[in-house]
């Protein structure tokens, strides 16, 4: 069975904050969003790859990383892998911006 | 769930467990058996007890913490006493029964006591665990005399320690030469000069046969007829495993619990790792191997078959002040070996290196071992060695450049630290990626050089090499404020003070942070130091405080909040018990509980939910996940109790709004009790009140927490307003002074509790600490009704958007 990819509306770029995470529910998907101090706009799923799991949505911003605020592991929001000396991999969202509505492809 | 047992609850096997929670896949229900009342401690670190250099807390590697964490059921001071292989049970010395999937037997090994008369009597031991120890301690604070039976690895180590706690120490060895299973007799005669030189004395090619006394030991007495004193006697002849509970219950033995390349015993569902195991007709005793093992059993047990066991290669260095020696491999030459040596009797140093067929086959060396690690390596890789000239196989020139060419010309996969397996490249990395710049830093990261240190020389080239010219040698030894600077605490405070920084990124930028927004460690702990040190004039910076901080709510493992609200002293109404209760209702709160400080917590609530159920409440935040002031616990006092001096309840609701939400270094907890019976128990509070006839006495510095400490007492005043005024002297004290994160307890213990008695006698001293008090409470507004109020807070941390696409 083919699998069609979505463009999904979430947010108006201007909106959403730098250094901070946005929780979205899109169906039974739970995703972060993320805009970085470089303008950058991220997605990713908002869960922790700890064994015990957690929300990243609140964590600290730091340049392109997120720190998961349960267990402190560091994880690119560009990639979604995580830092040594921890190990773990997030799933990430394809984000597209026109004009000044920001989408995730799905 | 699979259930895994393990007993033992020793290195090797909390390693083995370890490896599994990090490549299980599926979650294990995990027992734990261990026959010491301790957590997993860092045996190899003994004889640094001994010797004075460390204490017990500092060698524990795995805390009960980490045990609570993992959901592991630990058992301590409890053995297993039988294996019921048929219906896969073990059964404790208590009779406790627990079934198993999986049986891990981690038995360890224990002193070998020579088997001749006397070896039972008092002032005979061991040298293996932390008893052992204390009693070597004790011993050395009534007796003179000790002999150490075994002049190898282990009965140096100890007759140094023993040496330092003030005794005089003979040293009986059977051989003619010390350690002679690693060393040749150049490099044993060599390090017997030394050991003399410190005040050993040996007893050489001397068996003993009976150990002589009443209860307690007064001496030995050896083949040759000859005797010798002693109060105290330490048999270091060599570990024994400890297989009774595998042989009693059907299992293959030799030396050790038989196992096979998968660490497999004879019987289905049972393994064995550590020194109880016998591998190809070896027992190892070092942790290197035996965190191999622990690699390949955790392997097996999760159902990926890996790599097996092979055996290892170990390499030896004695831990004793004055000495430098390590061997590995082959110590003597025969026929098809030869040998590269360098011997400078003048300056004491020895090297040998032994080849066969062109590869490295043993190792020793005595004086100098910066090279321990480059030949080790090529020892156990067996490089071809025949393109190198002798000198490139020895470098004998203590040049830093030496070593540095050294690390340049490591492979990236190459073993730097073998107790944990960290590879150079895997350094390298985090060096880059993490911008770490000290020793500190890189073990932290990595792990490199955690359990016997041996590495850390190898680990501070490459941070040289890797950082170049950044390298800073005075810098890369000193506690940083984090990974994103060298600065102390200290230094960015004074930086702030003196170059007039206002901002979190200000700072990173001026500083020079070499991550630009810096990291959890350093963005909370900047905000707190420029609002302690700019009081009323500075603003906040939410985004740099963690989430709890950051969402005025404590979150939860499954992403849901709790929610507390203030109730000063713990003292409430009827009125607002029905609100509680209705609101708790009316969102289904899943979990009311009363907290440890008196106060009502509702568990469980949803994030979108807060700032709604904070409007309906209409009750300040009882800040009960801040690094502030906690809560005020009292206990009912001369109201109503008939034992009450003091009116604790009034002195508690005072203080609890005079200083509630004000940021401190770490959390504060405070209790008033109204009669030194301390319901309240002030005693083990940051700062504790005990009503007397009279006045009130102030405790601080109590931790009822991780670190019990019970708290000094400070002092003694008359009134309330005393009471205020010390208290807000002591609180700004500790909060101008302190390093972010850390505890009262332990902050007092750091500058000493005379110390603060001083400062805090000064009077002009405490009004100049009221008034920066004071001025910096003036500027905290009440962060839930902030939040009701502002949209902007409420779209921005509050909000969850759910979006409909369809199926």
């Amino acid at each position: 069975m083919l699998q069609t990819l979505t463009r999904i509306p979430v947010a108006n770029y201007s909106n959403i904050r730098v250094r901070s995470g946005y929780s979205l529910k899109i169906d039974d998907t739970e995703i972060a969003l993320f805009k970085l101090t470089s303008g950058e706009v991220y997605a990713v799923e908002n869960r922790s790859p700890h064994p015990k799991g957690g929300v990243l949505s609140e964590g600290l911003v730091s340049g392109e990383y997120v720190y998961c605020p349960v267990y402190d592991w560091k994880i690119s929001l560009k990639d979604g892998k995580v830092q040594a000396p921890d190990e773990g991999q997030v799933r990430t969202f394809k984000v597209e911006l026109e004009e000044d509505i920001v989408f995730i492809i799905r | 769930m699979k259930k895994l047992v393990m007993i033992g609850n020793g290195m090797a096997g909390v390693r083995t467990m370890e490896e599994i929670l990090k490549v299980a896949t599926e979650p294990f229900k995990i027992t734990i058996f261990g026959q010491e009342p301790y957590p997993n401690y860092n045996r190899i670190k003994l004889s640094n007890i001994l010797q004075g250099d460390t204490n017990f807390e500092d060698i524990i590697i795995n805390p009960l913490d980490w045990y609570k964490e993992n959901n592991i059921q630990l058992f301590t001071g409890e053995t297993i006493v039988n294996i019921n292989v048929e219906e896969q049970r073990v059964v404790s010395n208590l009779g406790r029964e627990v079934e198993y999937d999986e049986l891990i037997i981690a038995t360890g090994s224990k002193s070998f006591i020579l088997p001749i008369p006397g070896a039972d009597k008092i002032g005979v031991t061991g040298f293996r665990d932390i008893n052992d120890c204390e009693m070597m301690i004790k011993s050395a604070q009534q007796y003179k005399k000790a002999v150490v039976i075994g002049g190898g690895l282990l009965g140096l180590e100890a007759a140094r320690g023993l040496l330092n706690l003030g005794m005089k120490v003979d040293v009986v060895h059977l051989m003619p030469h010390l350690m002679e299973r690693q060393l040749d007799p150049v490099a044993s005669s060599l390090l017997k000069a030394e050991l003399e030189a410190q005040g050993m004395n040996f007893l050489m090619e001397k068996e003993t046969v009976e150990i002589i006394g009443d209860e307690r030991v007064t001496g030995l007495r050896f083949k040759d007829g000859s005797q010798v004193e002693a109060d105290l006697v330490v048999m270091a002849i060599g570990i024994k495993s400890n297989i009774e509970v595998a042989r009693n219950n059907g299992i293959y033995v030799n030396r050790g619990i038989v196992v096979n390349d998968f660490m497999e015993t004879s019987v289905p569902h049972i393994y064995a790792v550590g020194e109880c195991a016998e591998h190809r007709e070896i027992v190892y005793g070092l942790v290197a191997p035996l965190y191999e093992q622990g690699k390949v059993l955790a392997n097996r047990i999760c159902g990926n078959l890996g790599e097996p066991y092979q055996g290892s290669v170990t390499g030896t260095q004695l831990k004793v002040a004055g000495v430098d020696l390590f061997s590995a491999g082959e110590i003597f030459e025969d026929g098809t070996t030869k040998s590269i040596m360098v011997y400078n009797e003048y300056d004491g140093v020895y090297k040998k290196v032994l080849t066969r067929n062109n590869m490295i086959v043993g190792v020793v060396l005595y004086g100098d071992t910066k090279d321990s690690t480059k030949l080790f390596r090529m020892l156990t890789k067996k490089e071809d060695i025949s393109g190198m000239t002798s000198i490139s196989v020895l470098q004998s020139e203590c040049s830093a450049e030496g070593s540095n060419d050294d690390v340049a010309s490591m492979a990236n996969d190459e073993l730097v630290c073998g107790c944990n397996g960290v590879t150079k490249g895997a350094i390298v990395e985090a060096i880059k990626t993490q911008g770490l710049t000290t020793l500190d830093q890189v073990s932290h990261c990595t792990n490199a050089g955690r359990s016997c240190g041996r590495c850390k020389p190898m680990v501070s080239s490459i941070l040289a090499h890797t950082l170049g010219d950044q390298f800073d040698e005075a810098a890369a030894q000193k506690t940083s404020l984090c990974g994103c600077t060298t600065l102390s605490r200290d230094e960015v405070v004074a930086e702030i003070k003196q170059k007039g920084l206002t901002s979190v990124k200000e700072v990173m930028n001026v500083l020079e942070w070499n991550n630009e927004e810096g990291c959890t460690k350093c963005r909370p702990a900047i905000n707190y130091y420029l609002g302690m040190i700019h009081m009323d004039e500075y603003k906040d910076d939410r985004d740099s405080r963690l989430v709890n901080e950051k969402m005025h709510a404590n979150i939860q493992k499954d992403g849901t909040y709790s929610v507390v609200p203030r109730m000063y002293g713990g003292v409430t109404t009827a009125a607002d018990l029905k609100k509680i209760a209705e609101i708790a209702e009316k969102y289904e709160v899943p979990l009311v509980k009363l907290t440890g400080g008196q106060r009502i917590g509702l568990f469980g609530v949803k994030k979108e939910d807060l700032p709604a159920m904070w409007e309906e409440l209409d009750m300040p935040s009882g800040y009960a996940y801040g690094k502030t002031l906690r809560t005020v616990k009292t206990c009912v006092g001369a109201q109503f109790c008939r034992y009450g001096t003091q009116d604790s309840m009034a002195l508690g609701i005072e203080l609890e709004k005079k200083f509630e939400r004000l940021d401190t270094p770490h959390k504060v907890k405070m209790g008033v009790s109204a009669c030194p019976r301390n319901c309240s128990e002030a005693g083990i509070k940051d700062i504790g009140f005990v009503g007397i006839d009279g006045g009130w006495e102030i405790y601080v510095a109590g931790n009822g927490g991780v670190d019990l400490r019970a708290g000094d007492l400070l002092c003694t005043v008359k009134t309330q307003a005393e009471v205020m005024e010390m208290t807000g002297a002591y609180l700004q004290y500790y909060r101008e002074t302190a390093n972010y994160l850390e505890r009262t307890s332990k902050w007092v213990e750091r500058v000493g509790l005379d110390h603060v008695r001083e400062v805090l006698a000064n009077e002009d001293m405490r009004k100049v600490l009221n008034e920066r008090m004071d001025k910096t409470l003036k500027k905290y507004i009440e962060p839930w009704n902030e939040a009701i109020q502002s949209e902007e807070i409420q779209g921005k941390y509050y909000a969850k958007h759910t979006i409909k696409v369809g199926e």
